[in-house]
C-alpha cells in the first residue's frame, strides 16, 4: 500500500504542475501516468506557446515538458509510477494502479485527476479504416517517435489542433493536401496559426465534409463534398483527395471515467467538451477530497491546464495543513482570469459560468 | 511511411535497433518505441480485426484509450500496442477475436 | 476575410503597415497579429521598446519610428506573425521566420508566395541566419528574401524550386 498525501492521476501539464505545487508545499505526492514518460501531450508540441514572456511564453511545448519532468524527477517528495494506469477507485478510499504484471494499492489523502481528453470521432464510410487517425496520434508518431505514417494528408477540422498538425507535417516534409471543415468559417483556430499554413500553400476548404475513405486494406483516397448552410451535401461539389492518411481534428472530450466511477457530480456542458465534473475555482469537485485540473475539467489548453494544476496542487497541500502562501493561489487565479479575458476564451468562460450556476 | 531524419526543431538521435517477429516475419524497430509505431514505420497498418465484422483496424489514438491497436504480444491478447514499448524478440500478432484469458 | 479563414485583408494590414517612407529608410517590423491572443513575447523581445501592448490580450502596437529593424521580434513571435520590411530602389526586402528544412541557400531563386500560398513573383534568398540569444535554442531561422518592390505587401512566404 502506498499512502501519499496526494495522488495525481495523469502526467501532462496539469498533473505535473499539481504534483510540483503540492510537493513544493511539503506534501508527499504519487504521480501516475499510463505512458512511459511524463509530459502528456506537451511532448509533441513543437510550436512556441503563447502567454506571458515573464512566465515562459515562447518556449515550445516539449521544452516545457522536459523542464517540469526534470523538476519532478529530482523532487524528494514526488514518486512517479510510469507505465501504470489508475484502473479503479473504491468507496473505501483505495485506488488501484496497474500495469500488465503488477499492481499497487494506493490510499491517498487527496487526489488530483488530470487525465486530459480523448479525440472525438465523426461518421463517414470506412471511418474505422487503417489510415484514419486522430490528429494527436499522428503528432505523437511523428514528433515523439519520428515516424511519418504516410506521405499525403487530408485534415478534417480547422481548430487549433488541425492547423498546428498541418504545420508540423510540413516541418516533417510531408504533403498536406488540404484542411477541410464543415463550418462556414475557421473551426476555432487562431488566425495566425491558420495564416501561417495557408501562406505555405495548405488550403483551408470551408463548408466541406468527408463522406468516406477507400483503398485496399489502407486509406488510398478520401471523398469529400460541399455543404449548404444547413450542413446538407450539395450534389456536384464532390472532390476526391488522393491521400494515404486522413487526420481527424474534430474536437476533444474530457476523459472522466474515474470520476464517473466515484459518483462525482458531472454536468453536460457542450462549451467545455461534454460531461465535466462540477468543480470550484481550486478544482475541488463535489467529492471534497477529489480535485480536477486541465482538460478533464473542461477542454481548454496547455497554459491554462498548467495554471489549474498549480492551483489544485496548492489547495490539496493547504487542505492537509501544509504551509501555503495564499497570495500565490490568488495570483495564479488572477493569471487564469487574465489569460481568459481574450475573446478566444469566450466559449470556455460561458461554459464555466454555466457549470458554476449548477449545484454541487 | 518513413522515419524522419532531419527536422527543423526536433532531434531524432539514433536508437538501439531490435528485431521482433510480426506475423511470422522478422521486422526491425527501435527499442522502447511503442510496438505500433514500429509496425507503422515498417508499413504494417493493420493491428487487429474488429470482433464482429472482421474489418481491419489500425493505429488511431496513441494514448492507450481507443482499443483500435489491441494485439497479441508474446501470446497475451489485448495489448495496447500504442503505449507498450518494443523489446528485442517480441512476438507480435494481429488480434482476431476478443482474446482469451489463459 | 480574416474572420473566415484567418488571412488578413488590406483593411487589416492598413492598421499595422509602416509608411513607404519609413520602409525606404531602413528595415522596419510589421506585425500581422489582429486577434486578442493572450501573448506578449514580442513586447519583451524589443530592445528599443518600440512594441507595446495595453494588456496581455491586446494586439501589439509597433512604433515604427522607434523600431531599429533588428528582427528579434520576428524570431520571438510564437504566431510567426511579424515580418521585417525594407524598400530599396529596385527591390523590396522581406525578412521572415522560417522553421522548415532544408534551409534555402543565399542567392537561391525561389517562388514568392502570397498569403494564400500562391506564387506571385520570383524572389531571391538574400540571407539565412538566426539570432543568437533569443533563438539559438528554439531553432527559428530568419530568411531574408528580395522581391519586386511592388510585391512587398503581397509576398509573405516562399517555396523552393524543385
Amino acid at each position: 500500500m502506498i499512502e501519499p498525501d496526494v495522488l495525481v492521476v495523469g502526467g501532462g501539464p496539469a498533473g505535473m504542475n499539481a504534483a510540483l505545487a503540492a510537493a513544493n508545499a511539503g506534501a508527499t505526492v504519487l504521480l501516475v501516468d499510463r505512458f512511459q514518460n511524463l509530459g502528456g501531450q506537451l511532448v509533441k508540441q513543437t510550436h512556441k506557446f503563447f502567454g506571458w514572456a515573464a512566465r515562459g511564453a515562447g518556449a515550445r511545448g516539449f521544452e516545457l515538458a522536459q523542464k517540469w519532468e526534470g523538476e519532478i524527477q529530482n523532487h524528494p517528495r514526488i514518486r512517479t509510477l510510469l507505465g501504470f494506469e489508475v484502473i479503479g477507485a473504491y468507496k473505501d478510499g483505495i485506488w488501484l494502479a496497474a500495469d500488465l504484471e503488477d499492481f499497487y494499492k494506493i490510499k491517498p489523502k487527496r487526489v488530483v485527476i488530470a487525465t486530459g481528453a480523448s479525440e472525438r470521432m465523426i461518421t463517414f464510410e470506412n471511418n474505422d479504416y487503417p489510415g484514419v487517425y486522430g490528429a494527436g496520434a499522428v503528432q505523437t508518431l511523428m514528433n515523439v517517435y519520428g515516424v511519418l505514417p504516410g506521405e499525403r494528408y487530408l485534415i478534417v477540422g480547422s481548430g487549433n489542433v488541425g492547423v498546428i498538425v498541418a504545420y508540423q507535417l510540413l516541418q516533417a516534409q510531408a504533403k498536406v493536401e488540404a484542411i477541410i471543415d464543415i463550418l462556414p468559417r475557421l473551426g476555432g483556430a487562431y488566425w495566425v496559426h491558420a495564416a501561417k499554413i495557408q501562406r505555405a500553400g495548405v488550403p483551408i476548404l470551408l463548408k466541406r465534409t468527408i463522406t468516406g475513405v477507400y483503398g485496399e486494406g489502407h486509406v488510398e483516397r478520401a471523398e469529400t463534398i460541399g455543404v449548404d448552410e444547413k450542413f446538407q451535401p450539395i450534389p456536384g461539389t464532390e472532390r476526391t483527395f488522393s491521400v494515404d492518411v486522413v487526420l481527424l481534428a474534430v474536437g476533444l472530450m474530457p476523459l472522466s471515467e474515474l470520476l464517473f466511477e466515484l459518483g462525482v457530480r458531472e454536468y453536460y456542458i457542450p462549451e467545455l467538451g461534454g460531461f465535466v465534473p462540477w468543480h470550484d475555482e481550486t478544482g475541488r469537485t463535489s467529492h471534497p477530497e477529489i480535485f480536477v485540473a486541465g482538460d478533464v475539467a473542461g477542454i481548454e489548453e496547455a497554459t491554462t491546464a498548467a495554471l489549474q494544476g498549480r492551483i489544485s496542487g496548492l489547495q490539496t497541500a493547504l487542505d492537509l495543513g501544509y504551509e501555503v502562501n495564499k497570495d500565490e493561489i490568488d495570483e495564479l487565479k488572477m493569471l487564469l482570469t487574465q489569460f481568459r479575458r481574450s475573446s478566444l476564451s469566450e466559449k470556455v468562460c460561458q461554459g464555466l459560468e454555466r457549470l458554476h450556476t449548477k449545484g454541487v | 511511411m518513413r522515419r524522419i531524419t532531419v527536422h527543423p526543431i526536433l532531434n531524432f538521435p539514433p536508437k538501439k535497433k531490435v528485431k521482433f517477429i510480426f506475423e511470422g516475419r522478422e521486422v526491425e524497430g527501435y527499442e522502447g518505441e511503442p510496438i505500433a509505431a514500429a509496425l507503422v514505420a515498417n508499413g504494417f497498418y493493420e493491428m487487429r480485426e474488429s470482433v464482429n465484422l472482421h474489418r481491419p483496424r489500425g493505429f488511431f489514438c496513441a494514448i492507450g484509450n481507443c482499443s483500435s491497436c489491441l494485439m497479441v504480444v508474446d501470446g497475451k491478447p489485448n495489448i495496447r500496442t500504442c503505449i507498450t514499448p518494443l523489446r528485442e524478440g517480441m512476438k507480435v500478432e494481429i488480434q482476431k477475436d476478443k482474446g482469451v484469458l489463459k | 476575410m480574416i474572420e473566415v479563414d484567418g488571412v488578413p485583408t488590406f483593411e487589416n494590414l492598413k492598421t499595422s503597415m509602416p509608411t513607404e517612407e519609413r520602409m525606404r529608410k531602413k528595415a522596419v517590423a510589421m506585425h500581422e497579429c489582429y486577434q486578442d491572443i493572450p501573448c506578449d513575447p514580442c513586447v519583451y523581445s524589443c530592445p528599443t521598446k518600440a512594441i507595446t501592448m495595453e494588456t496581455l490580450v491586446s494586439t501589439p502596437r509597433i512604433n515604427h519610428e522607434l523600431c531599429n529593424g533588428c528582427g528579434l521580434c520576428v524570431a520571438a513571435c510564437p504566431g510567426i506573425a511579424i515580418f521585417l520590411m525594407e524598400l530599396k530602389e529596385d527591390r523590396g526586402l522581406i525578412t521572415l521566420a522560417y522553421e522548415f528544412v532544408p534551409l534555402p541557400n543565399p542567392g537561391e531563386i525561389v517562388d514568392g508566395l502570397d498569403r494564400y500560398g500562391r506564387a506571385v513573383c520570383e524572389a531571391r534568398v538574400e540571407r539565412v541566419y538566426s539570432l543568437p540569444g533569443i533563438d539559438k535554442k528554439t531553432k527559428t531561422s530568419l530568411v531574408r528574401i528580395s522581391v519586386p518592390p511592388e510585391k512587398i505587401m503581397e509576398v509573405r512566404f516562399f517555396r523552393r524550386r524543385e
